[in-house]
């Protein structure tokens, strides 16, 4: 952990809960996909959540983010409730997320993408653009300035001829770069990533484990990871969730959370040893 | 049609050459299911009567009617089409040789076969009950005046003729089969557009020429259709190449001159459509102005379709509130309030007025997606007409006797624009489409336009990305139904009166199509396919150039649908976008071939060395 890390850290422990789930329920007919879920997340904190495949977690983002609506309990972000707002005006109080199956604008050039996805930090409605005003021009030279500055983040990657490319020829890793640069365009305090490294290979997981800290420790945002290798989730997190069919089973840092027996039942089902 | 095989990869690697198949190794299934396909079209195209009513029509003088000319079409495109060859890359293609005419000789004969088969069951049954053309007349024109049997040999001879010719022109090297379409289109094209043509030479002073050109009666003379054919093959032989370098150039031009070359040719565009129309007498001033209107009603439905990506079946409710707010504001004659507001005065509530409408049958059904929505809009489209038309309102828009006697245009007091002067329409309509045309233009390039895109790619995301979806589509309704309402308000003005009939629902399909059909998305495609389809096929009720279709026009619309589905689905002039999203996987593998694909991070890679990564 460098010292960034550690300073972080120590602000997540003492600074107010950013986003807080108190005793969250989602029923699906008569599926409990959450029950009673409690979590926090604190400023510049990231947070792991993890479980087995139903466990609730892609859920748990689809509620934040108001995709699916909850049936119990309270999501409060800054100390104000989240419930009954729109998906779109969640993003506009901050939560920003990436989707498990990158779901890009495909015909739409990477820049594009970056510039659309600023659309509730900006304000020129449709007369400014008919008429062609000087603030119009102003805030399109400034959406894409901050545009170019996201994607320059991501290295040599997303930039130069490529931003001008539809983003459908973008390699896999390069699509879910894109992703987190379309999240990271919408300016928010936290941003929700379902599953970063799926489907990438050691090299590329290793390249990205790295960009979740520098998102915290460049760009102030707190993250909660949705991840399933358990490498990754041992290098990012300062805090770990474990889900189980809905309900939260242990919470603490990797170390405490790996030796959970209640985990480690969760995952690998009960030892025969043990009856 | 289409042997280049895709437009999309500019420098389509040559095909390698093999040598031409023996003349009779065909896939005879192919050829026969090919060739009975056509025979069952000819039979088609005879009984929807066409042959029978375009025989007047007469296209080379004392050879070729209009009724025939429909009658040889099919035979020659299959004769041609069963030579294709679906070009791979690095399978060698076949050189054309006796192979392809074969095949099209017996593809033509096949698809002669089909009248040969009608015209001896016209003669021996009676079909009249199902089948009104099933006629006498039918049968006289198939058979030259002679007996069924006279019918079936000519027809088959003919079929097989004409699919020979078409086998022979895959023989032709690329040169010489430009010479010869351009003479063929060149030939059709001087007789269909006889009214123009002759129309376009009384205002320039060139009687003399069109009079050597045409007949007396109508057609092109034997003599001049050879003349006018010579020259235009010697011209496609010479000319050829210079369209596409001059293209190529265009498209290798970069910025400010790019910029610039654009600016001119709009300029060009521009100067020719004010100039024009001086020139043309009433009747294709006429025309232009029909095509005028909708133009107009194309770019707007093009922002609601081909920007947001809001399929919107009941578009013809905003022309219809345009035009009836325009009546009931101008009209003295408007039967509950009648302020008789000048047209400019009235426009500006006009616009108010639409713009709500837009609102109002936006709000509910917006928050529909897909299909579903494009019921509702379906059934919006209908409810406004069956407003005007009730009893209920009767009162105010005159049921089904509609609003009459509405006064021209009075434009600042310098003129006055009815339908009476079609020159002045025209020019009227051009202001507004050259409005029209800056709005979408701009909007397309702003943060609302690229807020469009994302919704129309995908709502969900758009949503989790910030994106207000209800507003930013509710804008675009809203902008497409006041530009529909500045068509609405001058086709008030132009005829004069307004009726419900004015407004079915055949209107927004055939805006739809004229959109789809031009090029979604696009503005120069849009108003290419409203030229194509309303100024030579016709609106709903506005006859084209092709005065003698109007019957069939629907037909013509429905049938030319599909073959543009099936051979472009991405229009006559596409825009980039919606090209790539509709050939989103070849372009792919293209690039793939190509080896220009992103490859820094394949997901099913193996793991590679290390790779520096860059921070």
């Amino acid at each position: 952990m460098t010292e960034t890390h550690a300073a972080a850290a120590i602000a997540a422990e003492t600074g107010p809960p950013l986003l807080e789930t108190k005793a969250l329920s989602i029923d699906f007919g008569g599926l409990h996909a959450l029950n009673q879920l409690t979590f926090e997340v604190r400023e510049g904190e990231i947070v792991s959540v993890i479980g087995p495949n139903g466990a609730g977690k892609t859920t748990l983002f689809n509620a934040i983010t108001a995709t699916v609506e909850a049936s119990a309990g309270d999501i409060v972000f800054e100390g104000r409730s989240l419930l009954g707002l729109d998906p779109n005006q969640v993003t506009s109080r901050g939560i920003a997320r990436t989707f498990q199956n990158v779901r890009l604008f495909a015909n739409m050039s990477v820049l594009e993408n970056v510039m659309v996805s600023q659309h509730c930090r900006t304000k020129q409605h449709a007369f400014g653009a008919l008429l062609y005003t000087k603030a119009f021009r102003r805030e399109e030279a400034e959406i894409r300035q901050r545009a170019e500055k996201i994607l320059s983040f991501f290295g040599t990657r997303l930039v130069g001829y490529r931003m001008d490319q539809p983003a459908f020829t973008l390699s896999y890793a390069n699509r879910r770069r894109l992703e987190i640069a379309r999240a990271m365009a919408t300016q928010p305090k936290l941003i929700l990533l379902d599953e970063p490294v799926a489907g990438m290979n050691p090299v590329e997981s290793a390249e990205l484990t790295g960009l979740v800290g520098r998102l915290r420790d460049e760009w102030g945002f707190a993250i909660v990871v949705i991840e399933h290798d358990m490498g990754v989730v041992k290098e990012v997190s300062d805090r770990v969730v474990v889900l189980d069919h809905g309900e939260k089973i242990a919470e603490g840092d990797y170390a405490a959370v790996a030796s959970d027996p209640e985990v480690i039942e969760a995952y690998l089902g009960k030892g025969t040893g043990e009856k | 049609m289409t042997d280049t095989a895709s437009p999309l990869v500019p420098g389509e690697a040559k095909a390698l050459l093999a040598p031409p198949r023996p003349a009779l190794s065909h896939d005879w299934r192919r050829i026969v299911r090919i060739g009975s396909i056509a025979a069952l079209g000819q039979a088609f195209i005879a009984l929807s009567n066409m042959p029978v009513r375009l025989d007047e029509r007469l296209i080379v003088k004392p050879v070729l009617s209009l009724g025939y000319l429909v009658l040889l079409f099919l035979p020659l495109a299959v004769g041609y089409r069963q030579g294709h060859q679906t070009v791979r890359e690095g399978v060698p293609v076949f050189r054309p040789g006796l192979n392809e005419v074969v095949g099209g000789f017996s593809c033509g004969l096949i698809a002669g076969g089909g009248l040969a088969v009608l015209a001896v069951l016209l003669a021996n049954f009676d079909l009249r009950e199902p089948l009104v053309n099933w006629s006498p007349i039918l049968l006289d024109l198939l058979a030259f005046g002679n007996q069924a049997w006279f019918a079936a040999v000519i027809w088959l001879a003919i079929g097989a003729g004409m699919g020979t010719v078409g086998g022979v022109l895959r023989l032709l090297g690329p040169t010489s089969r430009r010479a010869v379409v351009t003479m063929a289109i060149a030939v059709a094209g001087a007789a269909v557009l006889e009214s123009l043509v002759v129309d376009l030479a009384e205002g320039m002073g060139l009687e003399a020429l069109t009079d050597r050109l045409y007949d007396r009666r109508g057609g092109v003379n034997w003599n001049s259709a050879l003349g006018l054919a010579g020259v235009c093959g010697i011209l496609a032989v010479a000319g050829r190449g210079r369209l596409r370098q001059a293209r190529s150039r265009h498209a290798e031009l970069q910025g400010a001159k790019r910029t610039q070359a654009n600016a001119g040719l709009m300029a060009l565009a521009a100067a020719t459509l004010i100039v024009l129309p001086l020139f043309a007498g009433k009747l294709t001033n006429e025309l232009l102005a029909n095509v005028g209107l909708f133009v107009l009603l194309a770019l707007g439905l093009n922002v609601v379709v081909g920007l947001a990506g809001i399929l919107d079946l009941g578009y013809v409710a905003f022309f219809a509130v345009g035009s009836y707010s325009t009546a009931v504001l101008t009209a003295a004659t408007s039967p509950r309030i009648a302020p008789e507001m000048p047209w400019l005065v009235a426009l500006i509530v006009v616009v108010i007025i639409t713009g709500l409408a837009g609102l109002f049958i936006g709000a509910p059904v917006i928050r529909m997606r897909g299909d579903y929505l494009a019921i509702v809009t379906l059934g919006f489209g209908e409810i406004i007409r069956l407003l005007f038309l009730s009893d209920w309102l009767s009162g105010w828009f005159g049921g089904s006797q509609g609003i009459t006697m509405i006064p021209a245009a009075d434009i600042f007091g310098l003129t006055e624009v009815s339908g009476t002067d079609p020159r002045r329409v025209f020019y009227l309509v051009l202001v507004f489409c050259a409005l029209a045309i800056y709005v979408s233009w701009r909007l397309e390039r702003s943060r609302m336009g690229r807020a469009w895109m994302a919704v129309r790619e995908d709502e969900t995301v758009a949503e989790a990305m910030g994106i207000n979806t209800v507003n930013v589509k509710l804008l675009a309704f809203v902008v497409g139904a006041v530009l529909g309402s500045f068509s609405g308000a001058i086709f008030a003005a132009k005829v004069g009166s307004v009726f419900p009939a004015s407004f079915l629902i055949l209107v927004s399909i055939v805006i739809l199509v004229v959109v789809i059909f031009g090029g979604m998305g696009n503005i120069v495609g849009v108003i290419a396919g409203a030229a194509v389809l309303i100024g030579v096929l016709g609106g709903p009720k506005q006859p084209g150039l092709l005065i003698e279709f109007s019957e069939f026009k629907l037909l013509i619309y429905g049938a030319l649908l599909i073959w543009m589905m099936l051979a472009r689905p991405e229009g006559l002039m596409p825009s980039v976008r919606r090209t790539r999203e509709l050939h989103q996987q070849e372009m792919a593998q293209d690039a793939w071939l190509r080896g220009e694909v992103d490859d820094d991070g394949g997901g099913n890679r193996p793991a590679g060395p290390p790779v520096a990564t860059q921070s």
